[in-house]
């Protein structure tokens, strides 16, 4: 599905992602750990296709494509879905309408008719139980005035209508009591299927617990250090990132 | 020089060197102001005397006045002699017979408005035939208000069929010397709109100039007079909801509302001349006077601006409120991008007890673009308890454009209540991406989050018109990111 080579990106100058490769398989859930400034963010940030990053080399494919050429939306629309670390505030534009909007883009850009109000009306009633949230939510600006929790729900909502192929969660566990992160978890596995893959980027192993991944790279000093099964998440738990970083520093 | 024209010419006892320039476009008067303009003008409408002394104490006056410089815009002086201050309808014959002789991007913007095939017709200002809805939609709707006792019609026919009416009223809100343009505007007004709504009737429709069929030829200098006898209601919806690509032009509207006691009127405007090049060459002066008087208890005037067109605009839609428990509003969204510059607000003047008024004004910049907020509150000596609530919000779009805001508060009374609340903030990088995550095209992102902005004004706005504003608004902004 998402295949990467060597890739090195920089921001402002600074080179962050140093010869980054990694392939991620249909229908697998991958983990990307390690410790604060490895990368991780930029990582996600690259393959949705913000601005601000600066490819100097290596590839990025997708489902066959260059998705480095894409636009974001156009990303967006071929199944690539980012579930923001810190999702904005926008006033004014209700939850709602942005979806729709979104989701009838998508469905353009595949050649299908688009849904309407009373379908995406269905479609949500079903989708929101996932995530436990109260329909009023939908009719609220986005993300306006919502709990850091609410605000990770909420993402794990747009995730669900959306039905992405590859799902990227930055670090979607970070600010969230033990409820809330069943709660995401639970939406997160309720996506998992043959065809879709999963990428969860996070410091901690503590979502792994509730989102088993199938494969758990290392980060570090923008490179894959170390790839392992679920194991190598929980060593990392016990004896930290010194470690990694030290090997990381030996090998480099 | 036909024999009409030549009538007209001498009925004002002045030699026409050029005579009227008559080609195949328009009756045009040459350039040029004088008396004998002014009574042409008058004449040619066949105006009561009062009406033609009245403008002549203007013209008179406005000769001694200056314009205007304080507000925050800049443009070379205009030339006034350089205008010319009659320009008959042009005929059938001569207007383009079909939309393929029509400027192929006006039709552009027309279909992204969704506008239909026969209005972008009307508004391109094809010769249209006798069949067209518009005709029959005008005839149906004079007889509906004809039942209830409403007068809307031509300011000109309003002189002569209701002089007295119109009397008692024109020039009671904005004198004929109340500033530069007002004056101007007083001497050499050509055309508007008249609306009279009888004692406790609530106008069965919303008035739009959209309907009447002569404010497809709009006139440099309308002036509007709305009069809402007492207990009445009306809501008035102006603008041209597309853009009249007319070039450098200054356009110095008066529009003036009369709310007696009980009375409420709703005016909502959509502007969008023609905002000049990307360069900043053309483009309208809007240099517009409009205020309302709230003349009796608890009557009610709200005015609602959507601005996104003109080169220049000046513009402050204001309120007496006169009556005790009177009430104004101003709801207003104000967009610049290129080179437009805006200076626009509004004033409040608590006059009465237990006035109150509410203040929401939306600034947008984008591109090179100037957009002033300017405001004043005031509360007299007798007004016990007035309130009001302002709230100015500013939105920059890129690093070249600029807002600015001038709120200005004078207070005579001391239990009044007076609030006020400002922001400015960029449209995010962050929004922006945010949105495109989640699969909508930047344009499309960049409408989102700027009629998000907007929202407070727009559910002011009649349903219909607040879909055109919304879609103006992202037409106006195109290619102002990315």
């Amino acid at each position: 599905m998402l295949k990467i080579s060597d890739l090195r990106v920089a921001v402002d100058g600074k080179t962050i992602l140093n010869g980054l490769s990694l392939e991620i398989g249909t229908g697998e859930v991958h983990a990307i750990m390690g410790p604060n400034g490895s990368g991780k963010s930029t990582l996600a940030n690259v393959i949705a296709g913000r601005d601000g990053y600066e490819v100097l080399g290596g590839t990025v494919e997708f489902k066959g494509k260059d998705l480095l050429d894409l636009d974001p939306e156009v990303r967006a629309h071929e199944g690539v879905f980012l579930a923001f670390q810190y999702p904005v505030e926008i006033p004014g534009v209700a939850n709602i309408a942005l979806l729709k909007e979104g989701l009838n883009a998508a469905r353009r850009y595949r050649g299908e008719p688009e849904l309407d109000a009373l379908d995406f009306l269905k479609l949500v009633r079903e989708k929101i139980k996932l995530v436990e949230m109260k329909e009023e939510f939908l009719y609220r600006s986005v993300n306006e005035g919502f709990s850091g929790g609410e605000k990770k729900r909420n993402e794990i909502f747009q995730m669900a209508m959306l039905e992405p192929s590859l799902s990227l969660l930055d670090e979607t566990d970070s600010g969230l009591d033990i409820d809330a992160l069943k709660i995401v978890a639970g939406g997160g596995n309720s996506l998992r299927a043959q065809d879709r893959s999963v990428i969860l980027v996070t410091h901690y192993q503590r979502l792994l617990d509730y989102i088993v991944p199938d494969y758990v790279h290392v980060l570090a000093e923008g490179r894959i250090v170390q790839s392992g099964d679920k194991d190598l998440a929980l060593k990392l738990e016990a004896e930290g990132y010194g470690w990694i970083e030290e090997s990381a520093g030996a090998a480099a | 020089m036909n024999t009409s024209v030549k009538e007209l010419g001498d009925l004002v006892g002045r030699e026409y060197k050029e005579g009227f320039v008559t080609d195949i476009e328009s009756d045009t008067l040459p350039p040029g102001l004088d008396e004998s303009v002014v009574r042409f003008l008058s004449a040619n409408k066949s105006e009561p005397q009062f009406v033609l002394d009245w403008r002549l104490d203007a013209f008179r006056r406005w000769q001694e006045m200056d314009q205007p410089d304080w507000a925050h815009v800049h443009y070379a002086p205009i030339d006034y002699q350089g205008i010319s201050y009659y320009s008959a309808p042009k005929r059938d014959e001569d207007r383009p017979q079909s939309l393929d002789e029509v400027d192929p991007k006006l039709l552009e913007t027309y279909d992204k408005l969704g506008i239909p095939l026969e209005e972008q017709k009307a508004l391109a200002g094809v010769a249209v035939d006798a069949v067209f809805d518009s005709v029959s939609v005008a005839t149906t709707f004079k007889d509906k208000l004809a039942k209830v006792g409403v007068i809307f019609c031509p300011l000109s026919e309003a002189l002569i069929n209701h002089p007295d009416l119109v009397r008692k009223y024109l020039g009671s809100v904005v004198p004929a010397t109340d500033n530069f343009y007002a004056a101007l505007n007083s001497a050499v007004f050509t055309e508007g709109s008249f609306v009279y709504i009888p004692k406790g009737v609530r106008c069965p429709m919303e008035l739009s100039t959209y309907f009447r069929i002569n404010a497809l030829n709009t006139g440099q200098f309308e002036r509007t007079l709305i009069v809402a006898d007492e207990g009445s209601y009306v809501s008035y919806l102006e603008g041209c909801t597309a853009p009249m690509r007319d070039e450098n032009q200054l356009h110095a509207a008066v529009v003036e509302l009369v709310a007696l006691k009980d009375a409420e009127i709703k005016y909502s405007t959509v502007q969008n001349w023609y905002p000049g090049d990307e360069e900043g060459r053309g483009g309208i002066y809007n240099f517009v006077t409009k205020r309302g008087a709230c003349r009796g208890e608890n009557a009610k005037i709200s005015w609602t601006q959507v601005e996104t067109g003109s080169a220049i605009t000046w513009k402050y839609p204001s309120v007496l409120l006169e009556g005790n428990g009177s009430v104004g509003e101003f709801y207003s969204v104000a967009l610049t991008n290129n080179c437009q510059q805006a200076d626009t607000g509004t004033k409040m003047i608590h006059i009465g007890e237990d006035t109150s008024s509410t203040i929401i004004s939306k600034g947008i910049s984008a591109g090179r673009g100037q957009n002033a907020y300017r405001g004043l509150v005031k509360v007299l000596k007798g007004a016990k308890n007035a309130r009001n609530y302002s709230q100015c919000d500013s939105l920059l779009m890129g690093d070249r454009c600029g807002a600015h805001t001038f709120p200005y508060v004078e207070v005579k009374n001391p239990t009044a209540k007076i609030e006020h609340e400002a922001s400015t903030s960029k449209i995010g990088e962050d929004q922006l991406f945010y949105c495109r995550q989640r699969g909508l095209a930047e344009e499309d992102a960049v409408s989102m989050i700027v009629n998000g902005f907007c929202k407070e004004v727009f559910r002011e706005l009649p349903m219909e018109f607040a879909v055109e504003a919304q879609k103006l608004l992202g037409i106006s902004l195109e290619g102002a990111v990315g």
